[in-house]
């Protein structure tokens, strides 16, 4: 949306849509019109921005640092051991951020991560969050009835798998790795990324199956 | 501040609806209400915390009956107001009536701007030896301030143990509180379920919250 976006703040938005304006339009309008015309922001800077959210950081970035540490255990250590340093060694395109924490899944433990208080979430990893993310049903039950939100995403664990929440209640920023799927052996990292969904990142779903991947 | 925004725990708001069409942005304005937000951030007005409590601050209908990006938005709105940087007449009239004032810092500017943008670093100096160490019971603090805190209701009173040091953090209560940077030790602290949520816990579950050295007490 961005791309054909047109700078001319202020001037002619109605007859550029040709239809009603809606209250939020309105007043994101206004403000941003005044703050550009006050010299406080610059319309390129917005456009990049936005551009950047919407089509450079995702997911794919985390599929990328957990299909490396599913290849490379002595990566898989260092990442387990100071997320941000392993994952900025990489030398990836684009660069993530400080107090990352990568926790691991096992037979045992299943890691959820949950932002009761706001919204915090790995963006340089994974991009911005879902909106259930967000919502206030993720938010208020994530942390007292972990399993029935698994049941939301059609997840069922084992019983003996104890469930582990991850509220982000400060700046650290948690990323899941999952446990990789059977059947992959000797896979290239480009294949395996290929198995790691967001939400396997989120631990609110579990990687794609070998057979779901095409050979 | 014990506000609606403090969700961890409640009941009674449905099911999470996962959307399998999801997208970034839904309409323009929640992009640019985003990047607003990004730009102004950067400017050294007000920190992630200062930030985060005027989302928290919106009355409670407001808050639970806005979509995300809205909140955003109405959250630089009452910043830049509160701030001196724009005035009631001119969001009135959609335009400036002069020109801006300086600010703390130059914000993101130029077409490069989203490039390699990442979060802030938060680590502070430590100004004395972390008081609690790994594998130790503490107690989170039965605290209620009516500013700022991330200490969550869910936690408050209730035993857990420290299982990481998280390092020496920017301290969100003091930013907000007293306007200063303040460093305190941040510690993953897990709780068991049962602890937290007594017979209605789910079996096998434990909690964490990453929780500043402020919120614990030993115990």
């Amino acid at each position: 949306m961005s791309s054909n976006h047109d700078h001319d703040h202020g001037h002619n938005h109605d007859h550029e849509h040709g239809s009603e304006l809606s209250e939020m339009q309105l007043r994101v309008r206004a403000l941003e019109t005044i703050l550009t015309e006050k010299g406080y922001v610059d319309p390129a800077a917005l456009d990049s921005i936005i551009e950047t959210y919407e089509t450079k950081v995702g997911p794919h970035i985390g599929a990328q640092v957990v299909a490396r540490a599913w290849a490379d255990s002595g990566f898989r250590e260092a990442l387990l051991a100071d997320a941000s340093k392993a994952i900025a060694q990489l030398g990836l395109q684009q660069k993530v951020g400080d107090h990352l924490v990568a926790v691991e899944n096992t037979p045992t433990t299943h890691n959820m991560i949950v932002c009761t208080l706001c919204s915090c979430y790995p963006w340089d990893l994974l991009g911005l969050p879902p909106a259930w993310y967000k919502s206030a049903p993720y938010r208020a039950r994530t942390v007292k009835e972990p399993r029935k939100v698994l049941a939301d995403f059609g997840v069922t664990l084992p019983d003996e798998t104890k469930v582990r929440v991850w509220d982000s209640t400060a700046e650290t920023r948690f990323i899941v790795l999952p446990m990789r799927p059977a059947a992959t052996e000797g896979w290239s990292e480009e294949k395996l990324a290929e198995l790691v969904t967001r939400d396997s990142m989120i631990g609110t779903g579990l990687p794609k199956a070998a057979n779901e991947v095409q050979a | 501040m014990n506000g609606v925004h403090d969700m961890g725990g409640m009941d009674g708001f449905g099911k999470v609806a996962p959307d399998p069409h999801e997208v970034s942005f839904h309409d323009e304005w929640q992009a640019h209400s985003f990047a607003l937000n990004r730009i102004m951030g950067s400017a050294g007005e007000w920190n992630i915390d200062v930030g985060r409590y005027w989302i928290e601050t919106l009355p409670p209908a407001v808050y639970l009956s806005s979509s995300y990006y809205k909140k955003w938005f109405l959250r630089l709105e009452r910043l830049c107001l509160d701030r001196g940087l724009v005035s009631e007449a001119e969001l009135a009239s959609g335009h400036s009536s002069g020109p801006g004032r300086p600010l703390k810092r130059k914000p993101l500017s130029g077409p490069q701007a989203g490039v390699g943008l990442t979060r802030a670093n938060h680590d502070q100096p430590p100004r004395a030896p972390a008081a609690f160490e790994v594998g130790q019971k503490v107690r989170a603090r039965n605290i209620h301030p009516r500013s700022h805190t991330r200490l969550p209701r869910f936690a408050r009173g209730h035993f857990g143990t420290i299982e990481r040091i998280q390092g020496c953090h920017t301290f969100p209560d003091a930013m907000v509180g007293k306007g200063i940077e303040q460093g305190e030790w941040l510690y993953t602290v897990v709780f068991d379920g049962r602890e937290l949520w007594g017979p209605d816990a789910e079996d096998g579950a434990t909690v964490s919250i990453e929780a500043f050295e402020p919120y614990l007490e030993p115990a």
